[in-house]
C-alpha cells in the first residue's frame, strides 16, 4: 500500500485529504505542521507528501527544501497546496524542491485526479 | 469515489471560531507601526485557513470574503504595505461579519452578506491602489469545436527531472487518457554504461494525441514540469505530420526512474500514527457540552476509589458481631463516609465551574470599541482570570458586566481633556477582578475615573419622585438610589449606555442569580461595582424553618434577620394585611402557613418568628413556627420533576429522606398580591395607606 504523509495546520483540511486518500487506498499519516512532518518523513518513508504552505512553526516551503535534500527524499513526489493567489508561491515551491502544486480550493475528485500525475 | 464532505463540516466551524478567537485576540494586541510579523503572520494564517476550508466545502460567501482580507494581510506580511489603525479596524469588523456568516452556515441558514459586501468594497478601495500589479485576468480560452484534433506534443525533460518527483511514465499515462496515443521515443542522448549517471533523464518523447479534448488539457499535464523540460504543442490538423526516421518503441521501463536502485528506506518499527481528533459534532449552535480538565476527572476517579474502600469496610462492620470495638470503628467509618461523600460532592461541583476567563475575554475588544467611539483612552485590567464559577451562572453574568463596563467607560472615565486637567493620566484604568470569597464569587468592576455625581443623581432622584427634595441620605444612600427602577432617565441616553436598560435590571438580573450587586464611590477617584455570586446554583445555603409539622427552606442569602415579633408594633392595613414597623420602615408580615395552605400552625404573632427577607430591594416578614438549622441544600428542579409551583423555587431532600421546598421570596412576593406583576409600588402604596389612617 502507498504511504502518504499529509501535513496541514488546519484540522478540516486534514481530516478531508487524509479521509479522501485512505478512501483511495492509500495509507496515510497525518501531521499539522511541517516541523512535526520532517519528523515523522525522516523516522518512516512516503510514496508522497502532500503539505499546505502556510502553517506555523515551519512552513510547507520549507518543510519540501528539507524534505528534498534528504536522501530518502530525492524523487519523492512532494506536493504542496497552495491558494490561487499564491502564484509566487508555487515558484517559490518548484525552486524549493516541489514536484508540483494542488490549488485550494480543490475537492476530493479533484484531488485524486492530480495525484495520479505522480503516483499509481 | 464520491465523498460526503458535509461529515467534516463541524471540524472546519469551530476550528474557523477558534482561528476567528484568535485573529481578534492578535488584533487587538497590534499596535500599527510596531506589529511584529509573527503576529501578523498568525492572523493571516487564520484567514488564509478559513478561506481554504471554506472554499473546500463549498462555503464560497465566506471564500470570497475572506480573500480580500486575505490579500490585503498578505501584503501587510510581506512589507509591500504599512498596517494602519483603519485596517485594524476593518479587520476587527470582519471576523465578527465571518463568525456571524459561519454561525448562519453552521445553522444551516442562508447567511446575510449585507455586512460581508460592505466591508469587501472598503477592503477593495484599499487594495484597488494596487490591483494593476496583481494577476492579470486570464484570457478566456477560445473555444474550440468539438472535434476530433491530431496534436503533436516534443517533449525533452531536463536531466534533473526525476529529481523534481515527477515521473514521464505517469504523464505518458494521462495523456494516453486523453484520447488515441502514439508515442516515440528518443534514446539518443543516452550516454553509454560508463559515463550514466542513474539519477538522470536522458529520454526525450515525440506524441501524436488524438483527442477532443482542448489543448489546455494537455498542458495541464506538463504544468509541473514547464520549467523542467522543453515542451511544445502544435495542433497539426487530422494527419500526423512529416514520418521521421525514428524508432517507435514502448518506453515504459527506460522512463522509470532510477528509484529502485535506492537502498532500501529502513522502516521505523512502530507506526506512530496520529489519531484523528475526536470532536463531538453537535448538530446546533448552542453546545451543551462542557470541556473538563482532566485534572478533574482523575480527582474524581480518585474520590470515587476512597469512597468504594470506605464502603467496602463499612460493609464488612456490617457483617460481623456489634460489640463495643464494632460501633467504635462503624462510627469512624461512617465519619469517613461522610467526608468522601462532601468531597465527592465538591468535586462534582467543580465540574460545572469553569474560569471566569470566558466572560473577561470578551472585554478587551469591547472596551476597545467604546473607547474608540467615545474617543476616551483607556486600559483594561483583568485580575483573577482563573478564579472559577459555574456556568450557569456565567452564562447569565455576562450581561450585566457588559452593561456594567459600558457604564464605567461613558460615564465613569473622563474624556483625555478632563483628566489631564484633574492631573490624572490621561489614560483611564478599568480593571475587571475576580476572587473567591467565602462561599461566593465576586466581581469587581472599578474605574479611576470621577465617581458618580451625588448632588445630579440627588436631583434626578427627585425630579423622578424616587425621594422628596427633604430627605436626608447619605453618599451611599445616594449612590444606592441609581439601582431604583425608574432612575435612569431620558438626558441620560446615549448611543451606549441609555439602551433603555437601566441599573435595575442589572440588579434584578444578578438578584435572580441570588447574588447582590452594590457600588463605591469616591469623587474624582472613581467608582467600583462589586458583585456577589453564590458560587453554584446547584447547592444553596439555606435556613431550615417550620410551619406546622413542615419544613420550609429560606435562601440564607436573601434573609436580612429573623425577631420575634413585638406585638404593640403590628398594625393592620386593609382587609387582612399586617404590617410591622421595624425600625423606619413598614413589613408587610406574609403568613406562610396561609399561603401554602397548612393547617395547625402557631397563627398568634407574637408566639411565632418573623423572617425578614429581601427580594428585589423589598422587604416583607415570613411568619415562620420555628427557626432549625441552616444547611447546605441541593436544589433538584420541581419543574424537571413535577411542575412549576408558585412561591417554590425547588425542592431538596433532607436527611431523613423527606422532600422539602425552596422558598421562592419574589415569587412569594407576587403570590401573596402584594405586588401586581411588573408593579414595584408595594412599599410605598402600604406606608401611604398606613399614613393615611
Amino acid at each position: 500500500m502507498k504511504r502518504i504523509l499529509a501535513v496541514d495546520d488546519s484540522a478540516s483540511m486534514r481530516q478531508m485529504v487524509g479521509f479522501t486518500l485512505k478512501k483511495a487506498g492509500f495509507d496515510v499519516t497525518e501531521a499539522k505542521d511541517g516541523s512535526e512532518a520532517l519528523n515523522i518523513a525522516k523516522q518512516q518513508s512516503f510514496d508522497a507528501v502532500i503539505s499546505d504552505v502556510n502553517m506555523p512553526v515551519m512552513d510547507g516551503i520549507t518543510l519540501i527544501r528539507e524534505l528534498r535534500s534528504l536522501p530518502n527524499y530525492k524523487f519523492t513526489p512532494l506536493l504542496m497546496l497552495t491558494t490561487e493567489s499564491g502564484l509566487d508561491k508555487k515558484s517559490e515551491g518548484k525552486a524549493a524542491g516541489a514536484t508540483g502544486w494542488i490549488v485550494k480550493p480543490f475537492n476530493p475528485e479533484q484531488l485524486l485526479a492530480v495525484l495520479k500525475k505522480v503516483i499509481r | 469515489m464520491s465523498i460526503d464532505l458535509s461529515q467534516f463540516f463541524e471540524v472546519f466551524f469551530e476550528e474557523s471560531f477558534e482561528g476567528l478567537d484568535a485573529m481578534e485576540a492578535e488584533l487587538l494586541n497590534l499596535v500599527p507601526g510596531e506589529e511584529d510579523l509573527e503576529t501578523i503572520n498568525t492572523i493571516f494564517r487564520a484567514a488564509h485557513s478559513i478561506k481554504g476550508g471554506s472554499g473546500t466545502f463549498g462555503f464560497s460567501s465566506v471564500a470570497d470574503f475572506t480573500h480580500v482580507l486575505e490579500t490585503l494581510l498578505d501584503q501587510i506580511r510581506e512589507g509591500s504595505r504599512d498596517l494602519t489603525a483603519e485596517h485594524v479596524n476593518l479587520l476587527l469588523k470582519s471576523v465578527d461579519c465571518l463568525r456571524a456568516l459561519l454561525r448562519a452556515l453552521q445553522a444551516e441558514q442562508q447567511p446575510d452578506l449585507t455586512e460581508a459586501d460592505e466591508l469587501r468594497v472598503k477592503f477593495e478601495e484599499i487594495l484597488g491602489m494596487r490591483a494593476a500589479s496583481k494577476a492579470p485576468e486570464q484570457a478566456p480560452e477560445t473555444v474550440r469545436e468539438s472535434s476530433f484534433n491530431t496534436y503533436q506534443i516534443d517533449f525533452k525533460p531536463h536531466h534533473h527531472l526525476f529529481k523534481t518527483g515527477n515521473e514521464p511514465l505517469y504523464m505518458i499515462s494521462e495523456l494516453a487518457e486523453l484520447g488515441e496515443l502514439e508515442t516515440q521515443a528518443f534514446q539518443d542522448d543516452v550516454p553509454d554504461i560508463t559515463n550514466l549517471a542513474p539519477e538522470d533523464c536522458f529520454l526525450s518523447w515525440r506524441f501524436f494525441l488524438t483527442t477532443d479534448k482542448e489543448q489546455s488539457c494537455i498542458e495541464e499535464i506538463f504544468e509541473w514540469v514547464e520549467d523542467d523540460a522543453d515542451i511544445t504543442i502544435t495542433l497539426c490538423g487530422g494527419l500526423f505530420g512529416d514520418e521521421e526516421d525514428v524508432a517507435v518503441e514502448t518506453v515504459a521501463e527506460e522512463a522509470a526512474p532510477a528509484q529502485e536502485a535506492e537502498p532500501a528506506v529502513v522502516k521505523a518499527a512502530i507506526d506512530p500514527k496520529k489519531p484523528a481528533p475526536v470532536k463531538a459534532a453537535t448538530a446546533n449552535a448552542e453546545s451543551t457540552s462542557i470541556r473538563v480538565g482532566i485534572d478533574k476527572v482523575d480527582s474524581l476517579i480518585n474520590m470515587v476509589g476512597e469512597l468504594v474502600i470506605t464502603q467496602a469496610m463499612l460493609s464488612q462492620l456490617g457483617e460481623q458481631e456489634i460489640t463495643e470495638a464494632t460501633i467504635a470503628s462503624l462510627q469512624e467509618g461512617l465519619a469517613q463516609l461522610a467526608h468522601n461523600t462532601r468531597d465527592l460532592q465538591e468535586n462534582v461541583m467543580r465540574i460545572r465551574m469553569l474560569p471566569i476567563s470566558f466572560v473577561f475575554s470578551r472585554f478587551p475588544r469591547l472596551v476597545r470599541d467604546i473607547s474608540q467611539k467615545l474617543d476616551k483612552q483607556v486600559e483594561l485590567k483583568l485580575l483573577g482570570e482563573q478564579t472559577e464559577l459555574d456556568k450557569t451562572v456565567m452564562e447569565k453574568l455576562s450581561d450585566p458586566m457588559v452593561h456594567l463596563v459600558r457604564n464605567s467607560l461613558d460615564h465613569g472615565l473622563e474624556t483625555v481633556d478632563k483628566r489631564v486637567a484633574a492631573g490624572k493620566n490621561p489614560v483611564g484604568t478599568v480593571t475587571l477582578n475576580a476572587f473567591h470569597q467565602g462561599g461566593n464569587i465576586v466581581i469587581e468592576i472599578m474605574d479611576d475615573g470621577q465617581g458618580l455625581n451625588t448632588t445630579k443623581i440627588r436631583e434626578k432622584a427627585i425630579k423622578n419622585g424616587l425621594i422628596s427634595e427633604t430627605d436626608d441620605l447619605s453618599d451611599n444612600e445616594i449612590n444606592e438610589l441609581i439601582f431604583l427602577p425608574g432612575f435612569s432617565t431620558a438626558d441620560q441616553v446615549s448611543d451606549l449606555s441609555g439602551r433603555g436598560v437601566g441599573m435595575d435590571v442589572v440588579r434584578r438580573n444578578i438578584e435572580a442569580l441570588s447574588g447582590s450587586v452594590e457600588v463605591a464611590s469616591a469623587p474624582g477617584v472613581g467608582s467600583t461595582f462589586t458583585i456577589r455570586l453564590p458560587l453554584t446554583l446547584a447547592i444553596l445555603d439555606g435556613q431550615l424553618v417550620r410551619i406546622a409539622e413542615h419544613t420550609y427552606i429560606i435562601p440564607l442569602i436573601s434573609i436580612i434577620e429573623s425577631l420575634q415579633i413585638d406585638i404593640s408594633k403590628v398594625s393592620r392595613v386593609g382587609k387582612d394585611l399586617d404590617v410591622l414597623r421595624l425600625r423606619d420602615e413598614y413589613i408587610p408580615i406574609l403568613r406562610l402557613y396561609n399561603i401554602f395552605n397548612h393547617k395547625g400552625a402557631i397563627e398568634t404573632l407574637d408566639k411565632t418568628l418573623l423572617v425578614v427577607v429581601e427580594s428585589d430591594n423589598q422587604k416583607v416578614g415570613l411568619l415562620v413556627d420555628d427557626l432549625l438549622s441552616q444547611q447546605q441544600v441541593v436544589i433538584k428542579s420541581l419543574e424537571a420533576n413535577y411542575q412549576k409551583v408558585d412561591g417554590v423555587s425547588g425542592a431538596t431532600i433532607l436527611g431523613d429522606g423527606r422532600v422539602s421546598l425552596i422558598v421562592d421570596i419574589s415569587g412569594l412576593i407576587k403570590l401573596s398580591g402584594l405586588r401586581k406583576p411588573g408593579s414595584q409600588e408595594l412599599i410605598i402604596e402600604s406606608k401611604a395607606n398606613l399614613e393615611a389612617s
